[in-house]
């Protein structure tokens, strides 16, 4: 097998992860914050936690770029398919 | 003969095939799948964003309908299961296949406990009236609907596009248990897995980290947002 590397801190990215999800439950329905400003934070806290989930638990941040590569095209195709149907049917 | 065999070469290179990226062939497929997968979900995701910002009224308002305490507390589970998964992975690289299969048994009922809350909450949900195409007549959410707590304009939209994503990733939560059910007494307990190959521990977990990954999105933007 090739994927030696240094191993991260599981239980540290477990317990960043629990402390943001409670991060957003709070913003959610606690803080009286605007509805736009809570949204973009709620977003920014849900594609934060998804990126510790990608980099360390599926460990591509320690992976060959050639296979960071094959994971991260899918992102801007996804967002390029879904800015083109708003693009149609909202704007 | 030589031709021939050049021929039959070509057709079916030596296992495992390294090429290219660098990567075993499992990995590589997997990641494939996962490409696939992303845009799969960019499709559900994409369509509940057009239908909710393009509806003709308000969304109704996180927590009149769907329960966040039991749903929060899934997302949790399905973080420790996510945890308990690669948890595995580093057993199986330290050669430690006890540890290993108590992570993977670990991570297989964090994941039945998942959809077994999952199905609980559907249960819950069908019962006050929330259904597929909006709200039941006669029921609960109905009543809600009428006294204006929720949109009635919109009511049906939203139990569409929740039971699809929701439905759809736990079908994929399910289709991850049985997966590592099935590598558990085939592979696991039979101690096949070792220092040298941990190939379906790697790739299996790769898979159960994107569905968390793909929950973490949803959970904030069906339940929260």
């Amino acid at each position: 097998m090739e994927t030696a590397h240094k191993r991260p801190n599981y239980l540290l990215i477990w317990a960043y992860l629990a402390i943001l999800t409670a991060a957003e439950l709070a913003l959610a329905f606690r803080l009286p914050i605007a509805t736009n400003l809570k949204l973009l934070l709620l977003l920014f806290l849900a594609i934060w936690k998804a990126a510790l989930v990608g980099m360390f638990f599926m460990h591509l941040k320690f992976e060959r770029w050639s296979l960071r590569i094959l994971a991260i095209v899918p992102l801007p195709l996804a967002v390029i398919f879904i800015l083109a149907g708003m693009s149609e049917h909202i704007w | 003969m030589t031709h021939a065999a050049a021929t039959v070469d070509q057709m079916q290179p030596p296992f495992p095939a390294e090429r290219g990226l660098d990567v075993y062939n499992k990995k590589l497929g997997m990641w494939v799948f996962l490409a696939s997968e992303v845009m799969f979900f960019a499709a559900l995701i994409g369509t509940y964003i057009i239908l909710r910002f393009g509806a003709p009224g308000e969304w109704a308002k996180p927590g009149i309908v769907l329960n966040i305490q039991i749903t929060a507390f899934n997302t949790f589970l399905l973080i420790c299961s996510s945890v308990s998964m690669v948890k595995a992975y580093a057993a199986i690289q330290d050669g430690d296949v006890g540890k290993m299969r108590f992570w993977l048994l670990l991570t297989i009922l964090g994941g039945a406990t998942f959809v077994g809350i999952q199905i609980f909450e559907y249960v819950h949900l069908v019962e006050r009236g929330f259904v597929p195409s909006g709200a039941r007549e006669g029921s609960e959410i109905a009543d809600l609907v009428a006294k204006g707590t929720l949109p009635a304009a919109t009511i049906g939209l939203y139990g569409s596009t929740f039971f699809t994503m929701t439905g759809f990733h736990g079908f994929h939560v399910t289709c991850g248990v049985i997966s590592m059910t099935y590598l558990f007494f085939t592979k696991a307990l039979p101690g096949k897995y070792s220092r040298s190959d941990y190939a379906g521990i790697e790739t299996v977990g790769l898979y159960w980290h994107f569905v968390d990954l793909v929950w973490i999105i949803l959970f904030t933007i069906v339940y929260l947002i």
